[in-house]
């Protein structure tokens, strides 16, 4: 373990007083040149660094207007600055919203705005020095662009916007985050975060199926690059393996097989994450979205479905048919791409799957919202299904539900701390400490309703809490996926 | 012609050009700049008339904030409508004949100038005792609420201390829209309250101030959520593609 306390959970959420730099020494391993040439970036800090930051964000600003507007209309007001889980967590001022976007903001105004170009100590305007790119270097990977703050803010003016950028700004000069990128390059080479290859993949996957049957007695099927499959599945590389992502994909497996509904995986676009998002790259992002364009038009495949993944769900929601579009070779009369709780929902309300609510009665159950999922998507047809309909699935799975508080849930839920390119070890201590507000949430439902176990839709979030539960005495196994209740309560066989 | 009327009607003349001009330039600057992806905080509405409605929610009744933090929404409120009330009274001194609804709103002026400086004290104690809000602040931060409580209590103060001869001072004014300039009466205040107006003017279009124009610009706020290819939508103008993205494709 490492050398940091967990903080202490509270009774009733307190907005802490400024502690300053308190996290500045948080930095996560730089990348090499291994892991930076593969995505079109310098291997190392380049000689004229200073002026091609500059560069790139004169670029930037004139590429996305998110950028521009978001830059020139923060006043102040100090409404985000208790809206961050990660300044909840630390105290280190740098982490509320504001505060964070001014790194950049200082620097913007420097080069780019005539009051910070003449008149610099009256606005705070700053040139980007050694110190200004550590601390961009360290403070935007303190950020998980959960877009919490975008919620509050009353131009809605979103950090994640603006965390992308600089980390876009920082690969360009050489300065590149190991874990994203290394993770993006395995994408590129193999075809998913894990690097897991296709014999591998198959191998896995055999397995689960030997699994099922045994648990079940019944031969439910998990197909990969199976030519003429009415739906394409791409699904986090985590289920294919990870606890208790691997019994989310067992469920959608059965869930596919009590509809009748032929489907497969794809060893192409086995990775539903785009971690392209994340550095701010739409080039990179855009690389990766292709391989899912490719993996349906190889395939013959009717309808692209997505899998429990947070970030990946707002790619494929919010940018799929923008980066990897049009999609005229499917089926018309689904949206391209659904979620796999979207299909499920619907299964549901047709009565097209049996599920047995008691299988999960031994667990008291609330909902943790993703972020992403949360913030930056939909699911159904009207606003907020992406708060609905996974709450429909589990209560049709359980008996046993509760909600956490309302401002933790829905749009105003707490990222888990895991997100954002941050869920790596080298970052143990930020993600402990900003989960501190989820954690909270948390233990006022295990002890206003016992609450025992909680479950999420990401993969990212679920990773993140089965290490960091401990910390605060939860046990690691209390996280469990939707379509793991799912799994546990459907009736097999029943359907022909 | 007196000296402080050449005076002040050059500074008007500059200050309302870079005004306009300066916004001219910004807006034109959002409004070129592409929007690449589909970006609104969500939930949000799918229509564009849902759009609007959530567009003006924020704008006539601060919706976000007031989620956000009641103490910054009361102040930042009661600022901005007063000032809001205060500059449509205002019309009278630039309109002739005065438009009956200014007419109407003239008694609610000085009610709109109390409640417009109790929301800037409001604001500014805030960023003075509230660690987290100093921390984020500016000289400028300040500066810029000591020149609109400036304006406000120089303005309240000729109400209340001197009385200035508006009725030439709308000869003033009406006179520099047509280019027949009438002198300005020369009353201290009144010549502090009218350079620190100009001020507020020629620094509008270089200061965050800018939010102003930027909340229509604001992507999280403005963009319908529609970015999926929904049944029945398949074509190519589905996709929101900017011109640089679509740069890629090629």
């Amino acid at each position: 373990m490492a050398d940091f306390e967990t903080p202490t959970l509270k009774e009733y959420p307190v907005i802490p007083k400024i502690q300053e730099g308190v996290m500045a020494h948080s930095k996560p391993f730089v990348a090499k040149d291994v892991f930076q040439e593969p995505l079109g970036f310098p291997g190392e800090l380049v000689d004229n660094w200073q002026q091609v930051a500059y560069d790139k964000m004169e670029e930037l600003t004139g590429k996305y207007r998110s950028l521009a507007v978001f830059l020139d209309s923060c006043v102040k007001c100090g409404a985000c600055t208790d809206k961050c889980h990660y300044y909840l967590g630390t105290n280190d001022p740098k982490n509320m919203p504001v505060a964070r976007q001014d790194l950049f903001r200082k620097v913007y105004r420097r080069k780019f705005t005539f009051a910070g170009k003449y008149f610099p100590k009256l606005v705070g305007a700053v040139d980007l020095t050694k110190e200004v790119l550590d601390d961009w270097y360290s403070y935007f990977h303190q950020c998980s662009q959960c877009r919490r703050c975008s919620v509050y803010c009353p131009y809605g003016i979103d950090t994640a916007e603006i965390s992308m950028a600089a980390r876009e700004v920082m690969d360009s000069i050489g300065v590149g985050q190991k874990y994203c990128n290394e993770i993006i390059g395995k994408v590129f080479k193999i075809g998913n975060n894990l690097g897991l290859p296709e014999p591998a993949l198959v191998d896995t996957l055999e397995g689960l199926e030997e699994d099922i049957e045994d648990d079940t007695g019944i031969k439910v099927r998990l197909p990969v690059d199976e030519k003429g499959a009415d739906v394409l599945v791409v699904t986090p590389s985590a289920d294919f393996f990870a606890e208790p992502h691997v019994d989310g994909l067992m469920g959608y497996a059965k869930v596919f097989h009590e509809a009748g509904i032929s489907w497969t995986l794809s060893s192409h676009a086995s990775e539903a994450a785009n971690f392209g998002m994340f550095i701010g790259s739409y080039e990179n992002m855009r690389k990766l979205s292709l391989r899912v364009r490719e993996a349906a038009l190889d395939l013959g495949v009717k309808r692209i479905i997505f899998g429990e993944c947070g970030h990946a769900w707002r790619v494929a929601y919010s940018f799929l048919n923008t980066l990897a579009g049009p999609f005229d070779f499917l089926d018309p009369k689904y949206p391209v791409p659904q979620h796999i709780l979207e299909f499920t929902h619907d299964l549901i309300q047709r009565n097209a799957i049996t599920l047995d609510k008691s299988a999960n009665d031994d667990m008291r159950l609330t909902f943790h919202d993703s972020c992403n999922v949360a913030r930056a998507s939909r699911m159904g047809s009207t606003p907020g299904g992406q708060f609905t309909i996974p709450r429909d699935v589990i209560k049709a799975s359980c008996n046993h539900f509760f909600d956490m508080p309302q401002d933790t849930i829905h749009d105003a839920t707490y990222c888990c701390g895991g997100g954002g390119g941050l869920l790596t070890d080298d970052l143990m201590e930020i993600r402990v400490k900003g989960a501190l507000p989820r954690m909270e949430a948390l233990k006022h439902v295990v002890d206003e309703h016992g609450v025992t176990h909680m479950a999420a839709i990401c993969a990212i979030c679920k990773s993140q809490f089965a290490k960091v539960l401990p910390y605060y005495g939860f046990q690691m196994d209390s996280i469990v996926s939707v379509h793991q209740l799912v799994s546990n309560a459907i009736v097999l066989g029943n359907k022909q | 012609m007196p000296f402080w009327t050449i005076v002040y009607a050059l500074l008007f003349y500059t200050a309302t050009a870079l005004l306009v001009g300066g916004l001219a330039y910004k807006i034109r600057q959002y409004a070129k700049t592409p929007a690449p992806l589909k970006i609104p905080t969500t939930p949000a509405p799918v229509t564009r008339q849902g759009v609007v409605l959530r567009m003006f929610r924020e704008v006539a009744f601060f919706e976000s904030l007031f989620r956000s933090n009641k103490w910054i929404w009361i102040f930042g409120y009661l600022f901005h409508f007063g000032m809001f009330l205060v500059l449509a009274r205002h019309l009278r001194y630039f309109t002739n004949p005065v438009w009956t609804w200014v007419d109407l709103i003239q008694p609610f002026g000085l009610y709109a100038a109390f409640a417009m400086a109790a929301g800037l004290a409001g604001l500014w104690a805030r960023r003075v005792l509230v660690d987290r809000v100093r921390y984020i602040s500016a000289l400028s931060d300040h500066l810029m609420l000591a020149l609109l409580m400036a304006i406000a209590l120089t303005g309240l103060a000729m109400d209340y201390i001197t009385h200035t001869d508006i009725v030439a001072l709308k000869a003033f004014f009406l006179g520099l829209m047509v280019f027949n300039w009438q002198p300005l009466p020369e009353d201290p205040l009144l010549l502090v309250h009218l350079g620190l107006v100009a001020t507020l003017m020629i620094i509008f279009p270089i200061s965050k101030l800018l939010h102003a124009p930027g909340v229509f610009f604001s992507q999280t706020r403005n963009q319908v959520d529609n970015p999926r290819a929904e049944p029945g939508q398949r074509a190519h103008d589905s996709r929101h593609i900017a011109p640089w993205a679509a740069e890629l494709e090629k």
